[in-house]
């Protein structure tokens, strides 16, 4: 579980996160919606550590991030995985590499321990035979199949993922969103995904956190984000037709 | 106070590159790659660039001394003397800007842009020592690519005296073998570990602290090789200050 306590981060003194404050729970799909310049990128970016937070507390499990040593907080960093926006893959090495990367780091293991891990999350992602390929030679939605079996490939606690499915086509977006919610469960991690995608919000928000201007302006979950009658909720997430008839549909039901 | 500001940044990054250090399973290989990438690579235009410019050189030695009252002998001292103190040390070096700078700065700066170090970040890998520690010790045998160029520049210069009808092989060795100083060896080799630090560290901090798209890779490359080459010149004139003058 991550716990997150009144969380601020300025840039040149303008203020990106003006204190929020939210809770993430094991085993449950998260999500972080809002405009764009509404601070998901670096509220998302302020808990992996990329950023470093001006005020507040980031407590993973109970141990908050500022009180760790450093091998407390490379421990924390071998556990995480993370899915970016554009797969970053490492482009001089092959898919197998590139799964393989995390687990060369970090754990002591054979080539051959090592490569049989690497085969089982590729079949995971439903990836076998690709091991040789690289990057560049792989589609858009290969990329983000190979990046989260990067992610999971040494079994972390806590999965991040920036936009997974932004460029991909509608179906293999919701490929990749049913497979992030899969492998939450069936590993039992906390995963936060960071989406402008109203149909990731449809599809997996177990949890929905929607930030305007730095703040936390809403929290529920997929099915409460119907009833909702937060204006800019509504306004952000029913913008288009097809949505305004769906969530109709949805109340009069 | 840019300039301030990115030499502090730069002395930081140096002092970054050697905390801690990444599994040396990995780094062994990572310093292979680099010697790949960054000298046995350059191996081809650096033969190349030394041989004929060796050649160019004693051309223009020998037409300057010409039915004049210099020994025959001169032209080879002379091209020894260019090669060894000059041209191998500090012209190929900022050849090897350009070829080998540019190559660091755009391949570290693309990984800027795709978040590969932001990548490597996350899991908690030292990225400043992942990327630039294996190529400062892969250009530690950059003296050995130094070598081969005043060789061959030595070797471009006899062949072009000797067919070209400037001077005899006997005089061109004997030149070559007149009023040799070791220590000018050790001066040139001295440089040359000297430019081997620029030249990895330089472009790696344009590339790893560079921001924005591919355009501004490309612009973070120009940037580096100007700065690298400026490097190269203060240094060269410092170090022979300080070591000849």
């Amino acid at each position: 579980m991550i716990t997150v306590k009144n969380l601020k981060k300025s840039f040149d003194n303008k203020p990106i996160l003006k204190g929020i404050s939210c809770e993430f729970e094991k085993g449950k799909t998260s999500l972080i919606i809002g405009q764009t310049g509404s601070g998901k990128t670096v509220f998302l970016k302020s808990l992996l550590g990329l950023h470093k937070h001006d005020e507040g507390q980031i407590i993973f499990d109970n141990k908050d991030i500022e009180l760790m040593n450093e091998r407390q907080k490379m421990e924390l960093k071998s556990n995480i995985g993370t899915v970016f926006q554009g797969s970053a893959l490492f482009d001089s090495m092959t898919i197998e590499e590139n799964v393989m990367f995390p687990l060369k780091m970090f754990e002591n293991m054979s080539s051959d321990e090592m490569l049989d891990r690497v085969n089982v999350v590729l079949k995971r992602v439903e990836l076998e035979n690709s091991n040789k390929k690289m990057p560049s030679e792989a589609s858009g939605g290969m990329q983000k199949r190979v990046a989260i079996a990067r992610a999971i490939v040494n079994n972390p606690n806590y999965l991040f993922c920036d936009e997974p499915n932004s460029g991909l086509d509608p179906k293999t977006a919701i490929v990749i969103d049913n497979l992030i919610k899969e492998i939450t469960e069936e590993l039992n991690i906390t995963t936060i995904i960071n989406s402008h995608d109203m149909n990731s919000v449809m599809e997996i928000g177990e949890k929905i956190i929607f930030l305007r201007n730095g703040i936390l302006e809403w929290e529920g979950s997929k099915k409460n984000i119907f009833k909702t009658d937060n204006q800019a909720v509504t306004d952000f997430v029913y913008s288009s037709n097809l949505y305004k008839k769906v969530r109709k549909m949805y109340l009069n039901q | 106070m840019t300039f301030l500001h990115n030499i502090g940044l730069y002395i930081l990054m140096l002092q970054k590159m050697f905390h801690k250090p990444t599994k040396w399973k990995v780094m062994k290989e990572l310093i292979l790659k680099d010697t790949e990438d960054t000298v046995i690579n350059s191996l081809g235009i650096i033969s190349f660039v030394s041989f004929f410019i060796g050649g160019v050189i004693t051309i223009q030695l020998a037409l300057s001394t010409t039915g004049s009252f210099y020994p025959d002998y001169l032209v080879g001292y002379a091209t020894r003397e260019t090669i060894i103190l000059e041209f191998a040390p500090t012209i190929i070096s900022i050849i090897m800007a350009g070829k080998v700078g540019s190559f660091i700065t755009s391949s570290i700066g693309s990984m800027r842009v795709t978040e590969q170090i932001d990548a490597l970040e996350v899991m908690g890998i030292n990225s400043i020592n992942y990327l630039v520690f294996p190529k400062v010790i892969a250009l530690l045998l950059y003296p050995f690519l130094i070598s081969i160029a005043m060789f061959l520049g030595i070797l471009g210069g006899m062949v072009a005296c000797v067919y070209g009808g400037y001077s005899t092989m006997n005089a061109f060795i004997e030149g070559i073998q007149t009023d040799f100083t070791p220590f000018h060896m050790t001066y040139a080799f001295i440089k040359s570990f000297v430019f081997a630090f620029i030249l990895a560290t330089v472009p790696s901090f344009h590339g790893y602290y560079m921001k924005g798209g591919a355009l501004e890779v490309g612009k973070a490359s120009t940037k580096s090789f100007i700065w690298t080459s400026v490097s190269i010149v203060v240094f060269n004139f410092l170090i022979t200050q300080m070591l000849l003058g």
